[in-house]
């Protein structure tokens, strides 16, 4: 059986991690390449860098990150922010990155995603999108918009809607983080990531809002996700993954053992 | 000096940089007599068969990595796309591949039990050593590997299979036969377990 994925969350702006990540043993918390490493030997199953540089300058910044993270970090790694175009996703995958993950840049223009599958495969795709709860009414039918610019932009889209056609453009998966959970460690909205989880066949990812294990058991349950970002929970060290995966592993939840491997030469 | 077949597609300085990692020297290269002149051959990474079998043809690397790698007895590594081709057909864009394993690749099936099942298959899966190898060395059985894909390959000779694992049915995750070696799963991107069989596969004497 596949196990559930456990997907820290790093914000970088030039080159440096922000958003209170507070810990930790001998870490330099503010480099993006400790951070991973940390969080590789951890055993997180994935690690996805979300870019936050507002000038198009220092966007190349990223790039180094990702080229020196690639070098030391052998799980599945993706960037998102700030991809607007097939060059832009070109750059990230040609310097390391396993995926991109697109965003307002795929609702502004949709076209991206098939391009993107086209040439890169659909398994580099994450088709990432901001839902925000306003209430059903024409035209969003589940009640669920999908937001762009960070929250502020409301496009009238619904957030199936949206799945469904990404997944029909091509993206290999989803990542459906919820505006409203973000940052307030009260779990994942399982309703519409339990919705999209139903209704499409390829992955969907869980986003905003963990801040206890069992948010995390409630996400791969309750909200049928096969993979969760987390944030806070982990960066504040009061969770570590070790003891989130063995909460859920208690839980009945199939999650990646840890292994002990000498990679010392024979 | 290993060399990493460049066919056009996939993901090949993540298999490179993997090898730089565990101090192995290796080449990304098109070129048939590179591929020839090396001590290991690998073939890595994403793609889909129909796109590869074309690109290799269009190299001339299709006889190469029959005769001058497989039949030669050079060791051989195939990753992913790499495993599906080295059968004889597969599903996807219903491509003739290089049978150097006898046997076909086929779509994970759409439903389960009358469940849907998501594919591709994109995560961390257990892997089951079914037959004692040496590639395995150090590594557990049923520690968990990387995979990415939409189909998996069944050898004719079910004793080629060397490893197994479970997605809505159970299939073959690695196969073997002499210096033939190869992994559905990415051993680039499957953290220490993943390191320690390239590294296996790089000291391997076939």
């Amino acid at each position: 059986m596949l196990a559930k994925r456990i997907i820290p969350c790093l914000d970088v702006r030039d080159g440096k991690v922000t958003k209170g990540v507070r810990f930790l043993k001998n870490v330099d918390v503010g480099d993006p390449v400790a951070m991973a490493r940390y969080y590789y030997n951890e055993g997180a199953d994935e690690i996805v860098f979300y870019d936050i540089t507002a000038s198009n300058e220092r966007r190349g910044i990223m790039l180094d990150v990702v080229r020196a993270v690639a070098r030391e970090i052998f799980i599945p790694f993706s960037v998102g922010g700030g991809l607007r175009t097939l060059e832009d996703m070109r750059a990230v995958l040609l310097a390391g990155a396993e995926k991109v993950s697109i965003d307002s840049g795929a609702v502004r223009n949709p076209a991206l995603i098939s391009e993107g599958a086209r040439a890169f495969g659909s398994q580099c795709v994450v088709l990432s999108m901001q839902v925000k709860k306003t209430g059903a009414r024409p035209g969003v039918p589940t009640g669920y918009e999908v937001v762009i610019d960070g929250g502020r932009q409301p496009t009238g889209r619904d957030a199936l809607a949206w799945s469904l056609e990404g997944e029909r453009l091509g993206a290999g998966e989803l990542c459906i983080n919820s505006i409203d959970r973000d940052g307030t460690k009260l779990g994942y909205d399982l309703e519409i990531t339990r919705r999209i989880s139903e209704a499409v066949s390829i992955p969907v990812i869980a986003s905003g809002g963990a801040g206890e294990p069992a948010h995390l058991r409630d996400a791969f349950t309750t909200g049928l996700a096969d993979a969760a970002i987390v944030a806070s929970i982990v960066h504040y060290g009061e969770h570590p993954i070790p003891a989130l995966k063995s909460y859920l592993k208690r839980n009945g939840v199939e999650i990646r053992d840890a292994v002990t491997i000498d990679l010392a030469p024979q | 000096m290993i060399a990493i077949v460049d066919y056009k597609a996939g993901n090949l300085t993540s298999v490179q940089r993997a090898l730089e990692f565990l101090g192995h020297q290796s080449e990304i290269t098109d070129r048939a007599e590179r591929i020839v002149a090396a001590d290991r051959v690998i073939l890595p990474g994403v793609g889909a068969a129909g796109a590869t079998m074309e690109n290799l043809r269009a190299l001339g690397l299709v006889e190469v990595l029959r005769n001058d790698v497989a039949r030669a007895g050079k060791p051989f590594l195939g990753i992913c796309i790499g495993i599906q081709v080295l059968l004889d057909r597969s599903e996807e864009d219903d491509a003739a591949c290089l049978g150097i394993i006898a046997g076909r690749v086929v779509r994970y099936p759409r439903s389960v039990d009358g469940r849907p099942l998501k594919v591709p298959q994109i995560g961390w899966n257990r892997v089951r050593q079914t037959r004692a190898h040496r590639v395995f060395a150090g590594v557990p059985d049923n520690t968990h590997f990387y995979f990415v894909n939409s189909y998996y390959p069944i050898p004719d000779d079910p004793s080629m299979a060397i490893a197994a694992s479970d997605y809505g049915i159970p299939f073959t995750a690695a196969v073997a036969r002499d210096n033939v070696l190869a992994t559905q799963f990415h051993l680039e991107k499957s953290g220490a377990a993943g390191l320690k069989l390239l590294d296996n596969f790089c000291r391997l004497g076939c």
